[in-house]
């Protein structure tokens, strides 16, 4: 049966929607990509993602998933060639986990730590700190989260790859450094080297100027 | 009855391989914590022996610390030794290590679907539903408008089943069970109805259903004690916001 993949998926700064190409590039699954413009949502994602309204929206022979840790587990069970999930049920369990605690409080907690005003910036940036650490104690001296090859949480991780580095530059604020987060400095150059994400990851240049463009208003009312 | 039956077969086959493998199963949970009941459901409906352990929130055993540094929440289940921690990470574990009387569907679009509205359920039903209970006036009034709406999303998925889960519960029941409970005793303590017969049939129906299965209804925590937690919880708000 010929197969019809397609991702509603955000422009190219779009971080969760790049998750999804990665791994469908990964498991090596021909798609349609369907650039949304999310200030004016297309009557097919509202209609795919009628509860939510966001991207991104995989549609797999019309059936649509939505939510990216959700769609890449079910790219992980409907193509198992390339799983991206571990086989392990306690491997898989601690990817869950994780990939949950990156999108659920290390962005939120980072997100603090940046935007902080000046008097509150040590106590939050000491917060993300621990948060970072847990996942750097986590990470180990693996390759990648997924061991030797990229997985499930390398791919949630793409926040840590893209995101950080991005905020550092122009927020001016250091979180994620070498000194502190060896391991993680050193997953993040590998992570973004590798053929797959270099196609999808948008170029940190672009990303802080797009950045300092949306948070102008913010950055000029410090 | 077949519910019943299937659930003794589970039960006896649990503990064969239980008995064989010498697995070690131990549930850190608080007496109230909707999301430690989740995992007793899961465990009880699949049979699987388990050591309960629980926690004073206020005076957290430094086994647990240990066991979930990150949140140093409950649940955390230690299988053979090995913490899993947050629940519905937990409850995809049970399903995957023991396999009988399984809660998610074997379908990868379905199971996607399961997945989707636990996470609804977490992400925005339990927090739309809270505000309506912490509020007042016309503050309640106005915190109404997204908990009805996310409700009606529950009641149109429930069209043509008794359970999310379809014929037997599974795990989006579990995920969305708090409901089940949580809701009379909220609408009893603020003398609100929150989940009206009429206006979410379906819903109300899935609440009366689940909430007299055997073994739900035999593990919820004890009224009395979640009336007083929930209303020192309510007064602790007011007092807060009025500071």
């Amino acid at each position: 049966m010929a197969e019809e993949v397609k991702l509603f998926g955000g422009m190219w700064a779009s971080l969760y929607s790049r998750r999804i190409e990665i791994a469908l590039k990964m498991t090596g699954v021909q798609f349609e990509f369907i650039e949304e413009d999310l200030q004016n949502k297309s009557p097919l994602l509202l209609q795919y993602n009628s509860i939510h309204k966001k991207v991104p929206v995989l549609l797999h022979n019309g059936m649509p998933i939505a939510e990216s840790l959700i769609i890449l587990e079910y790219i992980n069970e409907t193509w198992p060639d390339n799983p991206i999930l571990p086989r392990d049920p306690y491997d898989r369990a601690m990817a869950r986990f994780w990939a949950r605690f990156i999108d659920e409080k290390l962005i939120w907690v980072s997100w603090d730590a940046y935007r902080s005003k000046e008097e509150d910036q040590g106590k939050a940036i000491e917060e993300a700190c621990k948060q970072l650490k847990a996942l750097e104690n986590e990470l180990k001296e693996k390759e990648f989260f997924g061991g030797d090859t990229v997985g499930y949480l390398d791919i949630a991780a793409i926040m840590v790859a893209s995101w950080f580095g991005v905020m550092q530059e122009v927020m001016k604020v250091e979180l994620l450094t070498e000194e502190n987060f060896p391991n993680l400095c050193q997953w993040v150059e590998k992570f973004v080297d590798c053929p797959i994400v270099k196609e999808c990851l948008p170029h940190k240049e672009k990303m802080v100027e797009f950045i300092r463009v949306l948070l102008k208003d913010f950055l000029a009312s410090r | 009855m077949c519910i019943k039956k299937g659930i003794s077969a589970a039960i006896a086959f649990a503990r064969y391989d239980q008995n064989i493998m010498g697995e070690e199963v131990k549930l850190f949970r608080t007496w109230s914590s909707p999301f430690a009941l989740r995992i007793v459901w899961a465990l009880r409906i699949k049979g699987i022996e388990y050591q309960t352990v629980f926690e004073d929130i206020s005076n957290k055993s430094p086994s647990l610390l240990q066991y979930n540094p990150v949140h140093r929440k409950v649940p955390v289940l230690l299988h053979n030794g090995r913490p899993i921690a947050e629940s519905l990470v937990i409850l995809e574990y049970i399903d995957e290590t023991w396999k009988q009387a399984p809660l998610l569907p074997v379908d990868p679009h379905e199971r996607a679907m399961a997945r989707f509205w636990a996470k609804f359920g977490d992400d925005k039903v339990l927090g739309s539903i809270w505000s309506v209970f912490i509020k007042q006036g016309k503050e309640q009034e106005e915190a109404m408008v997204p908990a009805m709406e996310n409700l009606k999303f529950l009641e149109e998925e429930l069209k043509g089943k008794k359970f999310f889960g379809g014929e037997t519960i599974g795990f989006v029941d579990l995920a969305l069970g708090w409901l089940a409970n949580l809701i009379g005793l909220l609408e009893e303590i603020v003398g609100l109805k929150v989940v009206d017969g009429e206006k979410l049939p379906l819903l109300s129906a899935w609440m009366q259903e689940f909430g007299d299965a055997p073994i739900i209804k035999d593990n919820w925590p004890a009224r009395d004690g979640m009336i007083l937690k929930f209303q020192a919880l309510r007064d602790a708000t007011f007092a807060a916001a009025s500071k």
